[in-house]
């Protein structure tokens, strides 16, 4: 058995608000693949930026080979041998290779021609076929990853985290990868392998530890788990269900998407030929993987991003065309993603946040004027009807804890009797209490002939909110689920395309 | 927080901001060998009825210039072009007043509109460019700065008509002047009567800002633009219209003396106005009584600065380090203030609740 690279103990970081990582323990044994997974939101960055020292754990210990460190900064996880390959790369594309290399490591080699010498040295061993002189602006995605790695590699590092780093490659490339990862791999270099998608996972890992809200739930070995094992623990199928209770469905439609397309700045599909039909009363959840096209769904109903072609119609009228605001003032609710950067205004009292999305309505506006009193008051009816625990409307939205500022969110969106509620992961990061409240409230409004989209990392509470399941894959809809029948595990392996699904995509 | 302790705070901030910049300027003043002794004697001696007039004046100016700042950073949009936009503003209005199209005071009104118009036209220029092209603000206003400068100047050589050393658009007729305000009796030095078109139009930002949709848009996307698009503002929308605004409220600065003293654009145009409102602005954050408080630092400064070279033989340029010292510890003293704030409120509404937070489940 080779030793330990990195050992992780009890750790545990919280912010304000919320606790990021509790009782954390991960053993890395030297010269092995470790896969870190878990949905987005469990605590995989906030852990990982502890090991490389751009946060502080507020509880619990690093070991790197058997000896405790304590991080103040990269730098010293650089010190230590400890590199970070990030998902956004760090790279100036005006720049060269072997420029963007010894950028900011220029006491290592210099800047002339040891340096080159090294980077050669390096590029050959791994087998990486990088043009030392190429611009990194005339490089493929692929290579500038390569570029990055070498990067860590160039400063020493024996232990090398990799975020997510399939996320933004093509099959190909993604093959191309884990042979450069299994040469190094065999050179004795460490891999922490950052990743959501389970099929990767089980080729390249020789352990994959699982992370879930925060906390890690086991480590296990590829060969002794299949993908249903893994997405089972990734997203807790033991969870208390939400429960279902009698269907409102009725038949007149409120929301209809049909073949909607939406692009990216370069063309290309983030989604494709989406067809989808809420009706009043009726909760649509949609099961994906982080990445598939969720957030660009419910972007594009919101307004948010502009359609490609197809269209979309609110109760019978077509929207495709409206600005945000007028959709929303049309009567669509949206709990978006992320709160703090869509949903809140932090620095500005809640009474203001109430009018936030809502500028054009009473009780927020009269006409062009904006209605203080009107907004205070029902700034203080939320905070009283969805049980948000602050000391008073005045204080700034920031202070409070993530749960109450979600309460607050969802009563804000609830007001104004919408007709469709967008709700993307409204639960996520709030606790049990504030939970169980927010799925009583979109129960209730849904009895009361609310059609609502909802999409969430969290299947226990999609198949317990919703009437129909669509499963979203690449940015198309694969399959459609009935919640009383299916199980995580089922939907689980339509999200990753491990199971045969009914658009016969099962190729990952 | 309870009021007196949220004031207290609130005033930490300037203060400590003074008490530097008096740091650094003595600091300054006993390194090139002067006495700052001599230097606080002038500057903090009581000023005299013609000075306080002066003083009024030129914070009427000030204010306006810091409004028109103001106006764009409340959206994040840094507006560096004040000074271009009152250049051509002021000038085109001379050129209008001159013509003498309409009697009395229906032609001041209406050189009013038309400098208004006349700075929000330059301004929009750059508005244009930054949804059109992405261009940064930042970069073409301070371009359209040069262009204005130079745009003008050969203007008014066109139009204007030589007057010993300098050159001047057409007298505006004597029916559209306006009266100016005794401020302090039997002095000769009187406030400008369109300095009163500061009161309005700070009375008009705070207003807008607080009470208005409109407003509501501009201070969430100055906050947050996500949140802000999120909620259904039209940002490239705003940039338009909060630059248009900008330019309009910059085509004001030059009125009160052009209506007051010079009745024309010369070539002795007061220089430099559109700068100073940007720092009038961030010393008063942006805020309509802040930026009074800010313009009348500054114009009381610039003021007391004068009589130094002769009375302690001090050159009056120090002031301009004084000046800007405060600016730079404010908004360094008031982002240190807004952290604080920020983790006592976090501090206090966890322990009002009790400690709630460790009852959360992790994300």
């Amino acid at each position: 058995m080779p030793g330990s690279a990195v050992s992780l103990q009890g750790i545990a970081k919280r912010f304000p608000g919320v606790v990021a990582n509790q009782d954390v323990s991960l053993d890395v044994r030297s010269g092995t693949v470790h896969a870190v997974v878990g949905e987005n939101g469990a605590g995989k960055s906030t852990l990982m930026k502890i090991l490389y020292g751009v946060q502080r754990p507020d509880e619990g210990t690093i070991a790197v080979r058997g000896e405790q460190v304590s991080f103040s900064s990269p730098t010293d996880a650089i010190a230590h041998g400890i590199g970070m390959v990030f998902q956004h790369f760090q790279l100036a594309d005006n720049l060269t290779v072997v420029e963007n290399v010894v950028l900011g490591a220029e006491r290592l080699h210099g800047i002339g021609d040891k340096a080159r010498a090294e980077i050669d040295r390096i590029s050959t061993t791994y087998g990486f076929a990088l043009d030392p002189d190429a611009l990194v602006e005339t490089l493929g995605v692929g290579e500038r990853q390569r570029v990055e790695i070498l990067k860590v590699l160039y400063r020493g590092a024996r232990i090398i985290i990799l975020d997510e780093p399939t996320a933004v490659l093509v099959p190909q490339e993604v093959e191309a990868l884990f042979a450069n990862l299994r040469e190094l791999q065999r050179e004795d270099h460490t891999l922490l392998f950052i990743s959501h998608k389970l099929d990767e996972v089980l080729a390249i890992a020789d352990e994959i530890t699982v992370l879930r809200r925060g906390t890690t739930v086991g480590t296990v070995r590829p060969a002794d788990v299949t993908q249903h094992d893994l997405a089972e623990l990734m997203v807790g199928a033991e969870l208390p269900d939400p429960g279902g209770g009698e269907s409102t469905v009725t038949d007149r439609p409120v929301l209809e998407v049909r073949d909607l397309r939406v692009d990216d700045h370069d063309g290309r599909h983030l989604l494709s030929d989406v067809s989808l039909s809420i009706r009043a009363g009726e909760v649509v959840g949609v099961a994906g993987v982080e990445g598939n096209g969720q957030t660009e769904l419910v972007e594009a109903v919101v307004g948010l991003r502009r359609a490609a072609a197809g269209g979309i119609a609110l109760g019978g009228t077509d929207v495709t065309g409206w600005a945000t605001r007028r959709r929303r003032a049309a009567g669509i609710g949206y709990i978006p993603e992320d709160r703090h950067r869509h949903g809140l205004l932090l620095d500005a009292p809640l009474w203001e946040n109430r009018i936030l999305g809502h500028q054009t309505r009473p009780p927020s506006a009269r006409g062009p004027w904006i209605d203080r009193a009107g907004a205070r008051r029902d700034t203080s009816r939320i905070v009283d009807a969805y049980d948000v625990r602050t000391p008073g409307i005045d204080h700034t939205a920031g202070s409070l804890s993530g749960g109450n500022q979600q309460k607050f969110i969802v009563g804000r969106e609830m007001s104004g009797d919408p007709v469709l509620l967008v709700a993307a992961h409204p639960t996520r990061g709030v606790d049990v209490g504030a939970q169980a409240a927010v799925w009583e409230r979109i129960r209730e409004a849904r009895r009361a002939g609310l059609a609502v989209l909802l999409v969430s990392a969290d299947l226990d509470e999609l198949i317990g909110l919703s009437d129909t399941i669509q499963v979203v894959l690449r940015g198309r809809l694969v399959g459609e689920f009935d919640p009383r029948t299916v199980t995580p595990q089922q939907l689980g392996a339509a999200m990753t395309g491990a199971a045969p699904s009914p658009a016969g995509d099962g190729s990952r | 927080m309870t009021l007196a302790s949220r004031l207290l705070v609130g005033a930490a901030a300037p203060a400590l901001a003074f008490v530097a910049a008096a740091v650094v300027t003595s600091g300054v003043l006993l390194g090139s060998g002067a006495a700052p002794a001599e230097f606080w004697k002038v500057v903090l001696s009581l000023p005299d009825a013609r000075q306080l007039v002066s003083i009024v004046n030129a914070a009427a100016i000030l204010y306006l210039s810091g409004l028109a700042a103001a106006v764009g950073f409340r959206m994040n949009l840094f507006n560096i072009g004040v000074e271009g936009q009152y250049r051509v503003a002021t000038f085109v209005g001379a050129v209008f007043a001159g013509q003498s199209l309409l009697p009395g005071y229906l032609n001041t009104a209406a050189t009013i509109v038309v400098a208004m118009a006349g700075g929000a036209a330059w301004a929009g220029l750059a508005a244009l460019l930054k949804v059109t092209r992405g261009v940064s603000e930042v970069i073409s206003t301070i371009m359209l700065n040069a262009i204005a400068l130079s745009l003008v100047a050969y203007l008014l050589r066109k139009v204007g008509n030589r007057e010993g050393q300098v050159v001047v658009t057409d007298q505006i007729q004597q029916s559209s002047w306006v009266a100016n305000i005794t401020l302090v009796p039997g002095e000769d030095t009187k406030v400008y009567g369109l300095a009163l078109l500061a009161v309005v139009a700070g009375v008009a930002y705070a207003v807008v800002l607080n009470r208005t949709r409109f407003g509501f848009d501009l201070r969430a996307t100055g906050a947050s633009e996500s949140a802000a698009v999120a909620s259904g503002v039209n940002v490239k929308r705003m940039v338009i219209v909060s630059m248009l605004l900008s330019g309009a409220v910059a085509g004001l600065i030059g009125m009160p003396e052009m209506f007051g003293s010079s009745h024309a654009y010369g070539s002795t145009i007061q220089t430099g106005i559109g700068f100073t409102g940007i720092a009038v602005a961030l010393l008063g954050r942006n805020n309509p009584g802040g930026i009074a408080v800010g313009a009348l630092v500054f114009a009381f400064l610039a003021q007391q600065a004068t009589p130094l070279g002769i009375e302690a033989d001090i050159s009056p340029e120090i002031i301009a380090v004084t000046q800007g010292v405060v600016v730079l510890s404010v908004v360094i003293a008031y982002e240190v203030v807004r952290r604080y704030r920020g983790r006592m409120e976090q501090a206090q509404v966890a322990r009002e609740l009790g400690d709630r937070q460790s009852g959360e489940v992790p994300v």
